[in-house]
């Protein structure tokens, strides 16, 4: 008895392919590949945890910075063009989303050549990705002075007259509604918010008001989320330059394996372009 | 790995840039038509605005993931365990939601509330 089983163990053991013992995929995708699906799982929740504290925060409070007046200038010094320039910032990730498809299919097809003129266009672009944030940011910190915890965009809760302009967009007398956005300026170094007489019915009618911030969470939240999402883009484009290389000094055409890496790699910088889709809705869109 | 030529998966990738290039196009006009940039004085309300952009991004992220990350290509085991968790942020969603407008309402109920707005020095 006792020697039949053990025949019988032996026997699911060969049937089974050996399972316990490597060598078989599951999934037919091998390790690597299959990890890095389950890291982008992981962090596809890390992300959605932050955009759902975003609308969390966003729902609680009474009024929220509008986003194409919040993001409406554009380099060069041009003012007032809602969305425009996160539009080309969109644009160049999605372009170097396909420049990485382009680079995967060349792997599959063994071409060396291929693969690094489509990896240096998506590093390329990754990189122009960086610098439009770059000027992003600094736009909103240096001359906006948006922090994180300070947010100089407001909106107005009544409608009123100006008693006073503030050297930019407002002059003395221009009139507003509720529900319209300011940005508060500095004046030398100071905050300087515009006092405005309250012209729409109730029992301020006729009162003096002036710009408050806005809510104050704006600020940590954009910051941190499209800080968190630079992040994954900067780490991109240094394993995008690591692998390129590779790929060039010939490491990956000797595994003979259809550029397996370039693979991976692309799979992570599809996922930071498909996390900037629910960003862009999420901070410029909705 | 997918069982398709080099040619045909070419073709695919071109034609899904394009799709996703001209929904990208589509949904910021259609934000800045509904909020009223483009006509003068025509506005379309924040739920039909808002609800077509969630929709269309959701298309965005399905081209993204099926074709370009090639997920229309794997085996049903990696897809589903890819894709089963994500549907628990659907609760998530809609209970933080529900969550932040109750913050929004107990905060407006407090009686001497203590200023939303950070005071102006």
């Amino acid at each position: 008895m006792a020697s039949d089983t053990l025949a019988h163990d032996h026997h699911t053991d060969t049937h089974a392919g050996g399972s316990w013992k490597g060598g078989s995929e599951p999934f037919k995708a091998s390790y690597g590949k299959l990890m890095m699906w389950y890291f982008l799982l992981s962090d596809a929740f890390t992300f959605s945890g932050f955009l759902i504290a975003y609308g969390a925060l966003r729902f609680s409070m009474p009024s929220w910075p509008v986003p194409d007046f919040v993001f409406s200038t554009f380099p060069g010094g041009f003012h007032h063009l809602p969305l425009l320039f996160v539009t080309v910032m969109t644009f160049i990730l999605l372009a170097s989303s396909y420049t990485m498809v382009r680079a995967v299919q060349e792997g599959h097809r063994e071409n060396k050549r291929g693969v690094v003129v489509w990896m240096m266009w998506t590093i390329l672009g990754g990189a122009a990705f960086l610098g439009c944030q770059a000027w992003e940011w600094n736009t909103l910190m240096g001359k906006e002075h948006m922090t994180v915890t300070t947010n100089p965009f407001g909106s107005h809760t009544v409608s009123g007259t100006y008693l006073e302009g503030d050297g930019h967009d407002i002059k003395e007398g221009d009139t507003f509604e509720a529900g319209d956005s300011y940005l508060m300026h500095k004046h030398d170094g100071e905050w300087a918010p515009l006092k405005y007489t309250i012209t729409s019915e109730g029992p301020n009618k006729g009162k003096e008001g002036k710009q408050t911030f806005g809510p104050k969470a704006f600020g940590a939240l954009f910051f941190f989320i499209t800080g968190f999402h630079g992040f994954h883009v900067l780490s991109g484009v240094a394993f995008l330059l690591i692998i390129c290389l590779n790929s060039a000094t010939g490491l990956y055409a000797k595994r003979r394996n259809g550029y397996e890496m370039v693979e991976k790699i692309g799979l992570y910088w599809h996922f930071v372009d498909l996390v900037w889709v629910f960003v862009f809705l999420f901070f410029y869109l909705l | 790995m997918s069982s398709l030529s080099y040619d045909q998966s070419k073709t695919i990738a071109n034609k899904t840039i394009g799709i996703l290039a001209f929904i990208t196009v589509f949904e910021v006009l259609f934000a800045l038509l509904g909020k009223g940039y483009l006509i003068e004085g025509f506005h379309i309300s924040g739920w039909i605005t808002g609800g077509a952009m969630m929709v269309l991004s959701i298309v965005k992220a399905y081209l993204i993931v099926y074709e370009f990350m090639h997920m229309k290509y794997e085996v049903p085991g990696l897809v589903k365990t890819v894709l089963l968790p994500t549907l628990l942020l659907v609760w998530a969603i809609i209970a933080f939601m529900a969550e932040g407008k109750y913050w929004g309402t107990s905060r407006s109920n407090v009686k001497n509330p203590v200023s939303q707005v950070e005071s102006v020095k």
